[in-house]
């Protein structure tokens, strides 16, 4: 009776290596509900769309590209093209969803639970405009051409492919570039101001309106970058992709403490990591029962995750 | 002259809804419309339900809809060949409600700690749990049937009378969905309600003026989920069968839709969203595909425009509480000033 358990043993290291790579882009998405929550105090369940919408954007870039016969797509010059304009439009859109949806709700004070039910009007909103545009079809990235399947090299057994590789340098340098700039930029300067202390920041000059615009604006532009590469992993995007994916970076940023830009990283490799632990020794049906589990565990015994502070009586109402 | 009927209106409500429920499907073109009906009687049924978590009491649970599947799939466990069970359906109901009840307080107790965002996504987190339990709990041993779920599950009998055409099930809601309508009215004005919506508006106050908050909470997610449970079990009983997608997330948003969209709290104002929320689609049948789109705007747009709701808490209040409540802050005040000397 030991072969079935050394064969799930001998699987566990290829298992644990996609799960570091997918965990490290649930830390990329986590970061955009970590740093919102971190100045509004608000869940902004709409993050999964704009996720989303950066993986559609991937694809048409990715897809222009090929049709326009660009000679010799290199990954070098062709993941920054398909990066940038996920990001920017990606941004903008966030910004916009903090505009409509949410500023008109924070600004009034009041019930908490307007803002998150305003979110999930957006998300549905944002869900069903791009399914009507878009169809409901999936659609397909062509990740061979930039990545050939014959990209990849043989370490210890361990099957690593240089896409998985790509993923996490990606995923670490943007998180790395976010924690420089909110800690020696005069910019994320106000930033902490405002998730201290939004009045007392606003007294001193700060302009909360256009800091928690920007956050949001960075916090989205890596949910854009994150939707790329997830659309490259997985070469399958479908407009309901948001959804899961949002809820499991929402779950790497409670675990890492939410509001704490590096727990969300954390957290999302720790996730990542139980997920293909449960993939390798349970059925794999049950992986998302694991990570909700995860989450509500975590939520019950430790709300301030692995990195987060104890939240005031303020914050927590 | 208009001011005595809207009086009447006020006071009377509920014999006006009773009386439009009744004679609607007399009224009803086809068969297809007393569907719609039924389905607005059960929608009801599960927007009060909730209305108790959400409205009365506060809490934010977006994953209610799995105590409807709960009530749909003991239903059918207990009521269709799967298992070979075919117990009688006042016994089924019962059993139905009970596990619903448990269930409630099997999610609210470890939740009782959490507040606002953190208790939605909990809420979320077991509703997610239980939908992929439905979906996969067919292997290794079959249970939930699967994704296919489970078919041929026994009608409703009543002293050898087989309920099985749509008007005879509207007016088996209708009346469920009345005795709902009470059950809810009494609790809202019972101590319970009271407590519930002391704990709504501050918890520390109301915990300091000696509400228990904890069986306070508990007894909310128990009703709540009792409601949706029985929900379950008459659609099960009305579909025939039962399939995991009748229980998808974006259920549980519908339903908090018609809370919100009637009004957080008011008992009318959720059952005015339920009716809103199921016939729209059903009027705008052309357009459907654009229903989600204008759904996901709507409640954007009432939070930002309306967050009250259409029929807000205390619509349905008679004028005369109204008009007693100015001379109040003057006998504050009045034995206040006594109290000094």
């Amino acid at each position: 009776m030991t072969s079935p358990m050394a064969d799930l043993l001998s699987i566990l290291p290829q298992q644990l290596v996609f799960g570091l790579a997918l965990g490290t882009v649930y830390g990329l998405i986590a970061l955009g509900y970590t740093m919102v929550y971190g100045v509004l105090l608000m869940i902004n369940f709409a993050h999964g769309e704009v996720f989303m919408i950066g993986a559609y954007i991937g694809w048409a870039v990715l897809a222009f590209l090929l049709n326009h016969a660009v000679g010799g797509l290199h990954p070098i010059w062709v993941l920054p093209v398909l990066l940038l304009p996920a990001m920017v439009i990606c941004g903008v859109l966030g910004m916009t969803i903090e505009r409509f949806a949410y500023r008109p709700l924070y600004l009034r004070g009041g019930s908490r639970l307007a803002p998150l039910i305003s979110a999930f009007g957006a998300s549905i909103f944002l869900q069903n405009a791009v399914m009507l545009t878009q169809g409901a079809r999936m659609k397909v990235y062509m990740t061979n051409t930039l990545f050939p399947r014959t990209w990849r090299f043989d370490i210890f057994g361990v099957n690593v492919s240089v896409l998985l590789l790509v993923m996490i340098a990606v995923s670490m340098s943007l998180t790395w570039g976010l924690i420089l700039l909110v800690q020696k930029t005069t910019l994320g300067r106000s930033i902490r101001a405002v998730s201290e202390d939004r009045e007392m920041a606003s007294v001193m000059g700060v302009s909360v309106g256009q800091v928690v615009g920007l956050t949001f604006f960075l916090g989205s532009a890596l949910g854009g970058a994150a939707g790329v590469l997830v659309g490259l992993y997985y070469t399958q995007i479908d407009f309901v992709m948001g959804y899961s994916a949002g809820l499991k970076a929402f779950t790497a940023a409670v675990l890492g403490g939410i509001g704490n830009i590096k727990g969300a990283m954390v957290g999302g490799l720790l996730l990542g990591i139980i997920e293909s632990v449960a993939v390798t020794f349970i059925n794999p049906a049950f992986k998302d029962v694991v990570a909700f589990a995860v989450l509500i565990l975590v939520l019950m015994f430790r709300p301030e995750g692995i990195f987060g502070e104890t939240l005031s009586d303020r914050k927590k109402v | 002259m208009p001011d005595t009927i809207r009086e009447a209106l006020r006071r009377n409500w509920y014999w006006f809804l009773l009386a439009g429920g009744l004679i609607a499907p007399l009224l009803a073109p086809n068969d297809y419309v007393i569907g719609v009906l039924a389905r607005i009687c059960l929608y009801s049924m599960l927007a009060l339900g909730l209305n108790i978590v959400v409205g009365f009491a506060g809490l934010l649970d977006i994953g209610y809809v799995a105590f409807f599947g709960i009530g749909s799939y003991v239903y059918a466990f207990l009521a269709s060949p799967h298992f070979g069970l075919h117990l009688p359906f006042v016994p089924v109901m019962v059993i139905v409600t009970l596990s619903a009840a448990i269930a409630g307080i099997l999610i609210g107790a470890p939740t009782l700690r959490l507040h606002g965002d953190y208790l939605a996504i909990v809420t979320l987190g077991f509703g997610e749990i239980t939908y992929l339990c439905l979906v996969n709990l067919d292997r290794p041993i079959n249970i939930t049937g699967g994704p296919s779920g489970l078919i041929r599950i026994d009608p409703p009998q009543f002293f050898g009378h087989v309920v099985d055409s749509n008007i005879e099930y509207y007016y088996m809601f209708l009346l469920t969905l009345g005795c709902m309508l009470f059950a809810s009215i009494r609790l809202r004005d019972s101590r319970i309600g009271w407590a519930w919506r002391a704990i709504r508006e501050d918890e520390l106050a109301a915990a300091s003026m000696g509400v228990n908050t904890t069986v306070s909470k508990l007894q909310a997610f128990a009703l709540g989920a009792t409601f949706a449970g029985f929900a379950g079990g008459l659609l099960a009983s009305w579909q025939k069968s039962v399939f995991p997608d009748n229980f998808l997330f974006q259920e549980s948003i519908n339903v908090l839709a018609m809370v919100i969209l009637g009004g957080m709290g008011s008992v009318l104002g959720v059952i005015l969203g339920a009716t809103i929320i199921v016939a729209l689609p059903e009027v705008f049948r052309d357009l459907s595909v654009y229903r989600l789109l204008a759904f996901g705007a709507l409640m954007m747009v009432v939070m930002i425009v309306r967050p009250q709701g259409l029929l807000p808490e205390g619509f349905a209040t008679p004028r005369k509480k109204a008009e007693e409540q100015p001379p109040a802050p003057a006998t504050a005040s009045a034995a206040k000033g006594a109290s000094k000397p």
